[in-house]
């Protein structure tokens, strides 16, 4: 494992059954780094973000994750505190489904000040504060700062969980899907935000889509996936105009030309 | 010694070809042995047909397109990097530190205003001193400046070459690729970008571009690089 990997992955193996959801999968993320993970339903995709994020525990190999001293750690290997901890902190998770992460009977400025509580502020009007800041970051109305996430609308709620997630300022943020199910408008948007707000904080993140313009836009790298194996990995831009494999030739060759 | 003239990109036996798998595997070669040197502050035009492998080679030499053998040799920090073989990380580094490239069309990013776009691609400037350079950028290339708040995705064609040439430019990048830099400008416009390309090379910038006009590549080429077409070879 290089100096300052952020993340590392090592033969990764999982099978549901006689079905392989992991096949001896490597990964590596360095600080900063946006690395999309690409392919189709059941590729295994979100089976390596759960397995990454220590949410799902792999049959076979291993996850460091060098904390910010510059300890490694292995992430199956820690007590479900430590990992609670981390996910709390350290790291975010935002869902394709906002309201997996949102508490819809909280206020949106709970919401976002329950990450930093939980982190130990008790201050509330610093919380209530930093609150408001961080729904102008995501563009949402600081009048809307008390009311509850079921009146907002489904680019509002992923809009919200970001905020909920980036509050703590994490160093590594786990992405499935942040922008399916979203008009096309909303998408863009959406899109734009999480590009800046990556890009001028600095975190790294493991993107899952099986939308290669999301990909494009966001990611550094890009692993494609086909049937629990990593078939073709390399920078966004080689991968996507240079596709060598015939899993991602197929893939780049469907998507519609706008 | 400061004087002696240094090769800032080499190339060394550069091959490319496509395969094609949804094609049955069809192998489509399209650079073969490609050795290719620019000096700094030397202006090579890559000429030949339409389809003999301009675009893919220079491509090639950003990264973008992933060779097959050879080397793509960059003075990157003061080392002859091979970006053929080097891994992302590296490549990243060098596009971000020696590589800038000015493609056909801009991509559009939704919703960011041109000056913005621009002023992104800035390097070593405070955020205000990229904002002015961005400005006086878009204004030398005649783009008025009640449109630098206008995401670019409504501009015309022309008007967007000449937001992806600002952004090009404003790295100041010791290797410059164009590919096909005024293809839907004017002649006034052209002539503006006459003048980056000599003013880039003054400044000991190495330029490698595909120019569809003769007289712009009259105006600005050193040396001519022919690329030869294979299937015509064969």
């Amino acid at each position: 494992m290089n100096e300052d990997t952020l993340l590392s992955a090592r033969g990764l193996t999982l099978h549901f059954g006689a079905v392989p959801a992991l096949v001896d999968v490597d990964a590596e993320l360095w600080p900063g780094e946006v690395l999309a993970v690409v392919g189709e339903s059941g590729s295994g995709k979100t089976s390596l973000l759960n397995v990454l994020s220590g949410r799902w525990q792999p049959q076979s190999g291993v996850v460091w994750y060098r904390d910010p001293e510059g300890k490694l750690a292995d992430v199956h290997a820690m007590p479900q505190p430590t990992l609670r901890a981390l996910h709390r902190s350290d790291w975010g998770f935002v869902h394709q489904n906002p309201r997996e992460n949102l508490r819809m009977g909280v206020t949106a400025g709970g919401n976002v000040g329950e990450r930093l509580m939980a982190q130990g502020a008790r201050h509330y009007g610093r919380i209530r504060e930093e609150a408001i800041a961080w729904l102008g970051q995501v563009e949402i109305d600081a009048d809307r700062v008390d009311d509850l996430p079921r009146t907002f609308s489904g680019g509002m709620l992923q809009r919200l969980q970001i905020a909920r997630t980036l509050v703590t300022h994490p160093r590594l943020v786990f992405m499935d899907e942040p922008t399916g199910g979203l008009d096309v408008s909303v998408q863009a948007r959406l899109l734009d935000l999480i590009r800046s707000l990556v890009a001028r904080l600095g975190i790294a993140a493991v993107l899952v889509t099986h939308d290669l313009t999301v990909a494009r836009l966001l990611a550094h790298r890009i692993m494609v996936m086909q049937r629990g194996r990593v078939v073709e990995a390399g920078l966004t831009d080689q991968v996507l105009d240079d596709p060598r494999h015939a899993y991602t030739q197929l893939l780049v060759s469907s998507v519609l030309q706008a | 010694m400061s004087d002696a003239i240094r090769p800032m990109l080499r190339t060394e036996a550069l091959d490319k070809s496509f395969v094609l798998h949804l094609r049955n595997g069809l192998c489509i070669p399209v650079l073969r042995h490609v050795d290719l040197t620019v000096n700094e502050g030397e202006c090579v035009a890559l000429t030949g047909p339409s389809g003999a492998g301009k675009s893919t080679l220079l491509r090639s030499l950003y990264g973008n397109y992933r060779a097959d053998g050879g080397r793509i040799w960059v003075r990157h920090d003061g080392a002859m990097v091979d970006i053929a073989a080097a891994s992302p990380r590296t490549v990243v580094q060098v596009r971000a530190a020696t590589l800038g490239y000015v493609s056909q069309f801009l991509r559009v990013v939704p919703r960011v205003p041109a000056l913005e776009i621009v002023a992104q691609a800035a390097r070593g400037l405070s955020p205000e001193a990229a904002r002015a350079r961005a400005e006086a950028l878009l204004l030398q290339l005649n783009i008025p400046r009640r449109m630098h708040a206008l995401p670019p995705a409504t501009f015309s064609g022309g008007e967007q070459q000449r937001v992806n040439l600002a952004r090009g430019f404003i790295g100041g990048h010791p290797v410059l690729l164009l590919d096909e830099p005024t293809a839907s400008l004017d002649a006034e416009n052209c002539a503006v970008v006459v003048g980056m390309i000599l003013e880039a090379k003054r400044q000991k910038v190495a330029v490698i571009g595909i120019f569809h006009d003769a007289a712009m590549r009259e105006a600005v080429a050193d040396r001519i690089y022919y690329v030869t077409p294979l299937q015509d070879a064969a």
